[in-house]
């Protein structure tokens, strides 16, 4: 599924990060970043506040404009894309610390506008997705309910609906449970679970090491916009830097 | 016929002179209505909660053109032969005391409620606790939307030409009656309305995110 | 000497007095259409517009704010016809008042589009909608929805700003009470009935966008709160 102009990567490969510098201003975010990512991996991306992992995954989905590197995904080479990125988003879903999820619209239509508008798909085909996508993040009888209506923890359910539906190959987390409370969190990250069991590619921003320990199959340790340290999960029990010592002790 | 020339400017330039007096008038007067109008809006007594509820949409509901007419002519049938100042007058304090009384309204009521409530507690009277602890803060906020409201006042008193009143409109319809050049006669008016009203609504702004800031 | 009152001029003017009704309707229903396209134009041009375009915007929101509405009207109706251009009278009436109502909308739509909060549209860009659809649809919804309750007071204060257009010698409302009062010479009496009509018309035309906002707006409908 990779094209050619990714010939670099191994095969089976769905995101690469090659040498990725970010700035903002004088500001260096990201210096050198390398990752890889197979399709159907889960990976944990730890890491400080300010190290730059939000900017890594908003960088992967053309949030943000890098310097210098190479990112591709899902075979777009994201720097060479030019404006029109949407061939990029209906492969990349991505889930904010903050929902988003449109006020004005229902459960069922914030899931069905994009599929809808993006991918021309007809009401009814729409309206099944939703049932679908509503059902496997356990929503499924909130479909006629406003935003509003909804607990912070559902909310956040309806904003992973919101990017399954687009039928996306990689999702991207980004803190998703950091605004709620401890009880709303365990049924997002039940929903996330879920999610990779049934085989999704997954970047998980998270400071839930429970969560990295038991559903990732990587950890990414970020460290001043590089990578310090990566393995399997069992690197949070035997950490080898300093770094992410300390930030196991410390940080979290 | 004349030219439009420096006189007509000169004449309209009078009639300018009239629209600030007018405006002036309208604003001191109906300010003192407006703030009656604000404290009975928010009045302990249910029945003068009610009336002037009925005041502000009666006055809000009719055209100030209307009012103008009626306050005009109802001036006229008491027997007074008034000048149209009066009539202008009057009817521009009926719609000022409506229009910027529930702005202020809106202004008294953005107090925290606590605020109400802590000042009860230290058993102040009701007027004590208006006029030491609400009034203060409640005049800080309705500043911004009071500047922006002269703009309405400046504007609104355009409508004192129907009744003969020569104020900036006027004088322009006359110049136009004179020297039937239209587009010169009229553009020169919406010019100073426009060199009157649109360094207010500067200044109403500015203050309004001025209070933004602070908040 | 005490003034008696004497309405009975209405019962044979009371079937002009009901037209010109009709017509402040008719006059304030078209204005406020064609108005609120315009708002709605002039607000995303002010907001996603080219530089030039945002001027434009700009200058047409603030002349039309900062002038009265009467010499708007006057300089459209006298300038016209001094240029040999003569429009019905109604059709010189649409005009200066969607004009005027025009910038008013743009200025209010434009607050409501400001009002989306930026993680919104950031949202939609991340699902693949285009920029047409996203200010469309995840943009000009919601803030309309936010803003209705400003645009039905201010189309209300339209509706009541059509009386100046009976300086133009159009036969709404208050033309309409111009002329019965000429004849009848009942002045105090037919403005006060004119002003009731006026008050009356206000509750009308402020329940009719209530009703049209539930309509519009789903949201509102089923829970009714403000967004
Ligand atoms: N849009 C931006 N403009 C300027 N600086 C930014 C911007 N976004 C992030 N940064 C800076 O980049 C650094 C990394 O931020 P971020 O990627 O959000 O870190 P993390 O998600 O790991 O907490 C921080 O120092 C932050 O202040
Ligand atoms: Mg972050």
């Amino acid at each position: 599924m990779l094209s050619a102009e990714t010939g670099t990567t191994t095969p089976g490969t769905i995101v690469s990060l090659r040498g990725v510098h970010k700035s903002f201003g004088d500001v260096e975010v990201l210096r050198g970043l390398d990752l890889d990512v197979r399709m159907g991996e889960v990976i944990a991306l730890l890491g400080r506040s300010g190290s730059g992992k939000s900017t890594a995954l908003r960088c992967i989905n053309g949030l943000e404009k890098i310097q210098r590197g190479t990112i591709t995904v899902c075979g777009h080479e994201v720097a060479r894309m030019g404006r029109d990125l949407r061939p990029l988003r209906k492969d990349v879903g991505i889930v904010f610390q903050s929902y988003n999820l449109f006020p004005h619209l229902t459960v069922e239509q914030n899931v069905t506008i994009s599929p809808k508008l993006v991918k021309g798909v007809d009401a009814k085909t729409a309206s099944l997705l939703a049932a679908d996508t509503l059902a496997r993040v356990g929503l499924l009888d909130k479909r006629d309910a406003y935003p509003e209506q909804l607990s912070g923890g559902q909310q956040q359910r309806v904003a992973i609906a919101r990017a399954l539906a687009m039928e996306p190959k990689v999702m991207l987390f980004d803190e998703v449970t950091s605004a709620l409370d401890p009880e709303l969190t365990g049924e997002v990250l039940r929903a996330m679970e879920r999610l990779a069991r049934d085989g999704m590619t997954m970047i998980v921003v998270t400071h839930e090491v429970a969560f990295a320990r038991k559903v990732a199959d990587r950890v990414v340790f970020m460290y001043r916009g590089q990578i310090r340290e990566t393995g399997p999960a069992s690197l949070l029990d035997t950490p080898q830097t300093d770094e992410l010592k300390q930030f196991l002790e410390h940080d979290l | 016929m004349p030219e439009f020339g420096p006189n007509q400017f000169v004449f309209l330039l009078h009639g300018a002179v009239w629209t600030i007096a007018l405006s002036v008038l309208s604003l001191v007067i109906g300010a003192v209505f407006a703030f009656v109008v604000a404290l009975c809006r928010i009045s302990g007594s249910r029945t003068v909660r009610a009336i002037s509820a009925i005041y502000v949409q009666a006055i809000q509901g009719t055209p100030l053109m209307v009012l103008m007419l009626i306050s005009y002519f109802g001036l006229n049938i008491l027997g007074v032969d008034v000048p149209a100042l009066v009539g202008a007058t009057i009817a521009m304090t009926l719609y000022v005391s409506a229009f910027l009384g529930e702005v202020w309204r809106g202004s008294l009521l953005s107090i925290p409620r606590t605020q109400w409530e802590a000042s009860e507690c230290l058993g102040h009277s009701r007027a004590a606790r208006m006029r030491h602890i609400i009034l203060p803060q409640a005049v800080k906020i309705s500043i911004p939307p009071t500047v922006t409201f002269m703009v309405q006042i400046v504007k609104n008193t355009s409508l004192a030409s129907i009744i003969g009143f020569v104020e900036l409109t006027q004088a322009g319809k006359l110049v136009n009656n004179s020297t039937f050049q239209p587009f010169v006669c009229f553009l020169c008016v919406a010019a100073l309305y426009f060199a009157v009203c649109y360094p207010i609504s500067l200044w109403g702004r500015h203050l309004e995110k001025q209070y933004n800031v602070v908040r | 000497m005490a003034y008696e009152f004497d309405f009975s001029f209405l019962a044979d003017h009371w079937p002009r007095l009901l037209q010109g009704l009709w017509l402040t309707l008719a006059m304030s229903g078209l204005s406020t259409v064609l108005g609120f396209l315009i708002g709605v134009t002039g607000a995303i041009a002010s907001r996603y517009g080219s530089p030039a375009a945002r001027r434009v915007a700009y200058v047409y929101v603030e002349v039309v704010r900062n002038t009265p509405l009467l010499v708007q009207v006057f300089l459209l109706y006298f300038g016209l016809s001094s240029i040999g251009l003569r429009l019905p009278v109604f059709a010189t009436a649409v005009i200066a008042l969607s004009i005027n109502i025009g910038a008013y909308s743009t200025e209010i739509i434009r607050a409501g589009i400001e009002s989306i909060a930026p993680g919104q549209i950031e949202a939609a860009e991340c699902l693949g909608m285009s920029q047409s659809q996203i200010i469309l649809r995840i943009v000009l919804q919601p803030a309309l929805e936010r803003v209705f309750p400003a645009l039905t007071s201010q189309y209300v204060l339209l509706m009541l700003a059509t009386s100046v257009t009976s300086q133009i010698s159009a036969e709404e409302l208050t033309g309409i009470g111009n002329l019965i009062q000429s004849e009848t010479f009942r002045s105090f009496e037919v403005y006060g009935i004119v002003a009731l009509c006026y008050i009356a018309l206000s509750l009308v035309v402020r329940a009719g966008l209530f009703g049209f906002g539930l309509l519009a707006f789903p949201r509102r409908r089923r829970l009714g709160t403000d967004l």
